[in-house]
């Protein structure tokens, strides 16, 4: 990066770790925070949206649709998230192939699956052969993102079921008894009621999502994890910049970033839950009625 | 091979007993499930050993934490905030790492040589960072608890002339037990699903003895077919959930046998609190 990193070897010092620093890998590192940003970015709105439809199938008056939703809301309780993380992203990967192989190749004679071996036909593979490595990594990436939505889905989906069912029900009653149709009801009355429920459960369920963002290594997707793993290792002579085994450095370096986090979305969540529980029939609401007094 | 067959040569294998080959070709469900159900074994140790010591170590931690002084206060604080705030994924990587730049041939303390290999071994390295773990994890329940006990309680007791130890044994610890076991349960739920991560973060599964998520990931590995090994271990664990939460039951219903029959805590599965 520096002019004068041309030759590291003949670096000492400060001016060393400077330019140990700024190398291409380390870059590549740096911006692999900006990978977990994105995931945490993207993840969060569809894990919501993905709980809210898991938690409105679960109140469905349909059977089939309720059955659906409750297995989804259940189905994190007894299994590790982890099961769930290495099924899905093999599962949805093979998924995704076969349907392609239905549509692309529609005359394949040969079962898909051989014994030991999944094969579609070379045009449904996703992506294709011939495309860039960018594109598999975007790949990759796009079905870790896809897996932990599911995942945090199912969380978000036990939580706001809980806060949906937590809104006193004579709040409901009322409206239905001034007219309003189930859907208006729903829109109107439970939905804005329920956040300050939600709240809690879902500010823990954020602090679970930051601490699970290191499971994207698992996934196959060169995040900080990996990084820290490949640039601590220790490196020989032969390597520009040769040193021992740092990868403990690494991983303190890691645990203080994530301790930031976590230390940062608590102050910011609490703030949250007090504009919340503002003027809210709950415990946390009438303390704050009765100390503006 | 029979089924009979094959869980004679596996039912212990992640021990490292029976047949040393793991099966290469021609997988069954008789063969997925008994391997699986041997690696199970190592969650249930480092579930168990986890949750018994960790229990002690948590309530000094929350006692601590409830402490007037702040020589005793500051350094629980930090201890909780450092395991509760980072993933435990790093924190087996970092553990893993800092083990593993110990000296090879072990360390000389006032003449007395002492060995370090071992601590680099999943079996007593991840065991002490899953300890340390539920301990911060289960200390801010019990602090929680220890905070909500009712005033009336503290003050009978020393109207009764209790102070002290006497009062802590027999007023605050078992109130703050009842108070805090249904959340405790969904720890310790939670802690046997976090055993899964041990073989996926540093820790080497040593001649392939590795728990029932690295046998799955092995027989998902080989076949390419993730809808059979998976579901399995998704078995199991329901299992041991089924199991933990009935064993949870009998020691809440034993704290609650004072209390009559509708104000006692019910133990309800939420998942609160995972890492």
């Amino acid at each position: 990066m520096f002019s004068f990193c041309a030759d590291p070897k003949s670096l000492e010092g400060f001016s060393w770790l400077v330019c140990y620093l700024t190398s291409a890998k380390h870059v590549d590192f740096y911006w692999s925070f900006l990978t977990v940003l994105v995931l945490l970015a993207v993840t969060a709105p569809s894990a919501l949206a993905f709980g809210f439809g898991g938690a409105m199938a679960a109140r469905s008056p349909i059977a089939p649709l309720r059955w659906f939703g409750k297995t989804y809301t259940a189905m994190v309780r007894g299994v590790p998230d982890i099961v769930f993380f290495l099924f899905f992203v093999i599962a949805l990967d093979q998924g995704i192939e076969w349907m392609k192989h239905q549509v692309v190749c529609p005359d394949w004679k040969e079962p898909i699956r051989q014994g030991l071996e999944f094969r579609v036909c070379p045009e449904a593979k996703v992506p294709s052969g011939s495309s860039a490595q960018i594109w598999h990594q975007l790949y990759g990436f796009a079905l870790a993102v896809f897996t932990f939505a599911i995942v945090f889905g199912a969380f978000a989906a036990n939580v706001l079921y809980g806060a949906m069912n937590a809104v006193p029900r004579a709040q409901l009653e009322t409206a239905e008894s001034y007219g309003m149709s189930q859907g208006q009801v729903f829109r109107r009355i439970l939905v804005p009621q329920m956040w300050t429920y939600a709240l809690p459960g879902l500010s823990n369920l954020w602090m679970i999502l930051i601490k699970a963002t290191p499971l994207l290594f698992l996934l196959g997707v060169k995040d900080i994890v990996y990084w820290a793993r490949e640039l601590g290792s220790a490196k020989t002579q032969a390597y520009a910049y040769p040193h021992p085994d740092w990868r403990l450095w690494y991983f303190i370096v890691l645990l203080i970033v994530y301790l930031c986090m976590t230390r940062g979305s608590e102050i910011i969540l609490s703030r949250l839950t007090r504009r919340l529980s503002h003027g809210q029939a709950t415990a946390a609401g009438e303390a704050m009625r009765r100390a503006a007094q | 091979m029979t089924c009979f067959e094959t869980i004679q040569a596996y039912a212990f294998r992640s021990l490292g007993f029976g047949e040393n080959l793991l099966p290469r070709t021609d997988f069954n469900l008789c063969q997925q499930f008994t391997l699986i159900g041997s690696g199970l074994i190592w969650n249930v140790y480092f579930g168990v050993l986890a949750l018994s010591l960790g229990f002690f170590l948590a309530t000094a931690l929350a006692l601590a934490k409830a402490s007037p002084r702040a020589r005793f206060r500051k350094p629980a604080e930090w201890f909780i905030f450092v395991f509760r705030g980072s993933p435990l994924f790093i924190q087996f990587f970092l553990a893993y790492s800092a083990l593993v730049m110990l000296p090879r041939g072990g360390v000389e303390i006032f003449g007395l040589h002492i060995a370090t290999s071992w601590l680099t071994s999943a079996w007593a390295g991840a065991a002490f960072v899953l300890f340390l773990n539920t301990s911060a994890y289960a200390a801010e329940i019990f602090y929680g608890a220890l905070q909500s006990i009712p005033k009336g309680d503290l003050e009978a007791a020393e109207a009764y002339g209790l102070s002290g130890w006497s009062k802590f044994r027999r007023i605050q610890w078992p109130t703050m037990l009842r108070l805090a076991w249904p959340a405790y349960t969904n720890e310790a739920i939670f802690l046997f699903h976090a055993t899964t991560l041990v073989f996926f973060s540093g820790f080497p599964a040593f001649q392939q003895r590795g728990d029932a998520l690295y046998y799955a990931n092995y027989f998902a590995d080989k076949t390419f077919n993730p809808f059979v090994p998976y579901p399995i271990v998704a078995f199991y664990f329901i299992l041991l959930t089924f199991t933990l939460i009935g064993l949870f039951g009998l020691v809440n219903r034993r704290l609650n046998r004072h209390l009559p029959s509708n104000t006692r805590s019910k133990i309800r599965l939420r998942p609160q609190l995972i890492r």
